[in-house]
């Protein structure tokens, strides 16, 4: 798989145009159903405008690959939903603002779980995306089609989101890197909202200098996202092959029940790797950990239940048989959202009700505010903590889709990150036979540097992000 | 908190209960301010000024709440509705919370409206009207920001129209709800609350009450202490006198007839001016109101003090101060300051004439004529009211004259020399008027005689017949005189 560096390299030899057109190509012959929507006209053009006229962005003709809900101007965006039908948005988000300065090239939209309510990207109206390491197995969700597009070569580069894991589960199954940056460092302008207090935009690459590299283009401080914050960071220049005197803390609660046992090596493997480098590590409490997950599931849902009541076929997308307005919003919605929105509006709507809202939101408010807690503790001690990104390497096609409960406890080791607002990164670190098994680098509110220049070192060190599927 | 009482608005005294109260009304209102005179909506830098615009001219993604699209606070508003809050005599939070209010409806883009719930910018005020007894305390429960809705257009009537239209220029105003006591115990009273809301209002320059929209109204109305109903749907204050008249007479009749009165909401419908049930409780929405994610709490204990001091002179405080400076009486102080620019017009005059002059002339004369023509007194040139006053002070000209100089100015236009001039209005005096007397004595025979049998009344038209000869220009008091000198 390329580096940014050699396809710099490669432009600067010959032209973003022919590099572009590779991967169209190979994006176009695919069996991952990667992609939603292959932009292939105006990347081309894009490509031959930078080739023309030059650009000195840190992206300059590089192709990136956009989760499908990342609003794109001019470019069809559906959040893998039936109701989003020929949504085209008239405005970029912010990140897309930021790489289109930095030169990069928007080569397509990726396949996700309808609206990232997933863990799996089986739930997209387009069809699931299949596993570039096993095509009968899951990329991991929500953002699967983003992961699964650079684990094949079909994008050096994308976007996600992740709001409980939806960046570092699919990065964890398809062996590449995924960050799930502090709340407040990415604007989310333009990013449609699952559950807007726990979510953020986050950058897949296959190495760690290269999802930095990405991280630098759209980081930063936006007005018009009133939870974005003002950090003025380099966090390339962060990265360093040294881990001397870092301390790990290690929470045995993310080691639970139903973590499988190769999940478990690989990732204490890791940690004696990184000890062997001049960290040290010891164990940590997070006693609130068991909660988080009921918490996660109640606020998101909760959430969630408001900001698609904007979906009523009114002014965009699937428009069914006019009636009178309430007829209408039903019919559209009926029509238009898959089983497992309607699921998790249904219950995010019941946990808002008056005579339910304090037993479980306001509840699951305060269990968030004990998870904080649990993190604020162990960062007293130490400078990072490292877990399994997920519990077990990818699962079969079809294989926990009809059972929702078990598809959330997937998300059991990722969802704490999110009620708490942290950084945390997920790297290949190891195999289960021949699925790539991820590890969790988690870091303290805006310490981004120090996670990645965590998972930088044990890169430089092992040669797990070197290995690439059969294949691709 | 600041609770400290406010200068700038010094509160009357309670008024003594004098009022019984026959039917036990109890009223609140929920007042939708839209504070129209900020520059750019409440959570986008869409314009305000849209009212002359083409529908759907001024929208942008956060107003029509397209996908992704984050709402971000307008500072300034956040100051005007401290700004109110200060001058409704309420506490201002130290931190304010904005939350979402959830339902379903065509005009509401994102199928929510951002509001406040918990933690409103202010609460515990109150008003001070001329209630049915007195001055009359009226309390302001709270005063909260949200954002307007879009505006459904029909054709024709609601009922009747095969569409709706929707014009999202007007979604993401910033409105402040304004939502008292029950505290109200009469339409009329209900009408002075609003009559003085809007004038606080308009001193505190925030608010164009001219503008489609501005205010609107839902009233909650109970009798003899039974169950409230909500009116909604009332866009002005003559509206919402007459809604409340009409659901006080039909909750009587519900409880003549031996029904009880029920917990429900009506629509008010303007032209029929009737109430009709929407809904009752029992169908009664649950908003399911949660903190507004992508708002942050907003710290605003320190900008009150600031704030304050900005505060112009209320209506209240501007009418004491016009009775001890310029020596007026209450009853014009208060005319005069019931509208702003009218308490302006007024000062500017008061400054280079009689202040007493002016207040009777303008409160009493000019007032009248500008209200018959509905007129504002924008109609009306400061320079022509010091002219008129000036001619009056000098004996140029009569009252009546005067009084015919200001009625051609609003109809016609000129100035008032002009008018002076082609009327010729100005005053005469001394044989002109014995002249016309003497005339008069003569031509009105059957008069004379029954004023000299002792029917006062036969003056009066003597009086008129002078006036007539000298085309008004004579002083009807003088005129009056001589022709009881003459008739001994």
């Amino acid at each position: 798989m390329a580096s940014i560096n050699e396809l710099r390299e490669r432009i600067h030899s010959g032209s973003s145009e022919e590099i572009v057109a590779e991967y169209l190509e190979k994006i176009e012959s695919s069996r991952l159903n990667a992609f939603i929507t292959i932009a292939r006209e105006s990347a081309l053009s894009r490509a031959r405008e930078i080739d023309s006229n030059g650009h000195d962005g840190a992206l300059a003709g590089i192709p990136v690959a956009i989760k499908d809900n990342i609003s794109t101007a001019g470019l069809l965006t559906t959040c893998a939903s039936k109701i989003l039908a020929g949504y085209i948005p008239p405005y970029d988000a912010h990140v897309i603002e930021r790489l289109k300065d930095a030169g990069a090239v928007i080569i397509g939209k990726t396949n996700m779980d309808e609206f990232a309510m997933g863990t799996s990207t089986e739930t997209s109206f387009y069809g699931a995306t299949r596993n570039p390491w096993d095509l009968e197995r899951v990329p991991g969700g929500s953002s699967g089609g983003s992961a699964a597009a650079v684990a094949g070569g079909e994008a050096p580069l994308s976007l996600g989101s992740d709001t409980g894991g939806s960046v570092r589960c699919p990065a964890s199954f398809c062996g590449v890197v995924g960050l799930k940056p502090t709340y407040g460092v990415i604007s989310r302008y333009g990013l449609i909202s699952y559950a807007n207090s726990l979510e953020q935009i986050g950058p897949f690459a296959a190495n760690v200098r290269d999802v930095t590299a990405l991280f630098d283009v759209i980081a930063g401080y936006d007005a018009r996202d009133s939870t974005s914050v003002k950090k003025d960071v380099n966090y390339s220049s962060a990265l360093k092959n040294d881990v001397r005197g870092l301390k790990i803390g290690v929470p045995g609660e993310y080691f639970g029940e139903g973590t499988d046992e190769t999940v478990e090596k690989a990732v204490w493997d890791a940690i004696h790797t990184l000890e062997d480098l001049g960290a040290s590590w010891k164990e940590v409490a997070m006693p609130h950990t068991k909660y988080a997950l009921a918490a996660y599931y109640i606020i998101a849902m909760s959430e969630a239940s408001s900001n698609l009541a904007r979906f009523d076929g009114m002014r965009y997308g699937l428009r069914t048989e006019d009636s009178d307005w309430h007829t209408t919003f039903s019919q559209v919605r009926a029509a238009g959202f898959g089983d497992e929105v309607k699921r998790r509006i249904l219950l995010g709507t019941y946990a808002l009700s008056a005579g339910y809202h304090d037993k479980y939101y306001l509840k699951a408010l305060k269990v968030r505010t004990l998870i904080k807690q649990d993190f604020e503790r162990a960062f007293k001690d130490v400078d990072v903590l490292i877990t399994p990104t997920m519990p077990y390497p990818a699962f079969r096609l079809g294989e926990k889709i009809g059972d929702p409960l078990s598809l959330y406890l997937a998300d059991v080791d990722t969802v704490p990150i999110n009620l708490a607002g942290v950084p945390s990164v997920s790297v290949p670190c190891g195999f289960s036979e021949r699925l790539p098994i991820g590890m969790q680098i988690i870091g303290k509110h805006f310490d981004e540097a120090t996670i990645l220049r965590t998972a930088y070192t044990f890169e430089e060190n092992t040669d797990f992000h070197t290995r690439q599927p059969e294949g691709f | 908190m600041f609770d400290e009482p406010n200068k700038n608005n010094p509160p009357f005294s309670k008024g003594s209960s004098k009022y019984e109260n026959p039917d036990s009304v109890m009223i609140g209102l929920e007042v939708h301010v839209q504070l129209n005179k900020l520059k750019t909506k409440v959570f986008c830098g869409c314009t305000t000024d849209y009212h002359n615009d083409p529908p759907n001219s001024h929208v942008c993604p956060v107003c029509l709440g397209l996908p992704g699209a984050l709402p971000v606070i307008n500072k300034r508003a956040v100051e005007a509705a401290i700004k109110v809050g200060l001058a409704l005599n309420c506490k201002i939070e130290e931190h304010t919370q904005f939350y979402r209010k959830n339902y379903y409806y065509p005009d509401l883009p994102k199928g929510f409206q951002i509001t406040q719930y918990d933690f409103p910018i202010s609460s515990g005020g109150y008003i001070t009207i001329e209630g049915e007894d007195g001055e009359h305390r009226v309390g302001i429960t709270r005063a909260h920001m949200e954002e307007d809705p879009g505006r459904l257009v029909h054709e024709g009537t609601i009922d009747k129209s095969k569409y709706t239209l929707i014009d999202y220029n007007r979604s993401g105003m910033a409105l402040l709800e304004v939502v008292s006591e029950p505290d109200l115990r009469s339409p009329k009273e209900a009408r002075r609350y609003l009559d003085k809301l809007r004038n606080i209002l308009e001193y505190l320059d925030v608010f164009d009450g001219n503008l489609e929209g501005a205010l609107r109204v839902d009233a909650n109305i109970s009798i003899m202490g039974g169950q409230r109903a909500e009116i909604k749907n009332i866009s002005s204050h003559k509206g919402a006198e007459r809604a409340l008249l009409y659901e006080i007479v039909r909750q009587k009749n519900v409880l003549r007839r031996g029904g009880i009165v029920v917990l429900e909401t009506r629509h008010f419908d303007e032209a029929r001016e009737i109430t009709m049930s929407m809904r009752s409780k029992e169908e009664a929405h649950d908003y399911r109101y949660f903190p507004e994610p992508d708002l942050v709490p907003l710290k605003i204990s320190g900008w009150a003090p600031a704030i304050k001091e900005t505060l112009p002179e209320l209506p209240d405080a501007r009418r004491m101060r016009f009775v001890e400076q310029y020596g007026i009486t209450d009853d014009h102080a208060k005319a005069l300051t019931s509208e702003l620019k009218l308490a302006i017009f007024y000062e500017d005059v008061a400054k280079k004439a009689d202040p007493k002059t002016a207040a009777v002339w303008i409160c009493d004369v000019l007032k009248g004529e500008l209200n018959y023509r509905v007129l504002t007194i924008d109609s009306f040139r400061k320079e022509h009211m010091l002219s008129v006053i000036g001619l009056l002070a000098s004996k140029k000209i009569t009252e009546d004259g005067a009084v015919d100089i200001i009625r051609t100015l609003l109809d016609k236009g000129g100035s008032p020399d002009e008018i002076v001039a082609e009327k010729g209005l100005l005053k005469v005096e001394g044989d002109i008027v014995s002249t016309a007397v003497d005339e008069a004595i003569k031509e009105n025979p059957q008069a004379v005689a029954d004023y000299r049998a002792g029917k006062e009344k036969a003056l009066n038209s003597l009086v008129g017949a002078v006036m007539k000869k000298t085309k008004g220009r004579a002083d009807a008091r003088a005129a009056r005189e001589v022709l009881m000198g003459k008739l001994g």
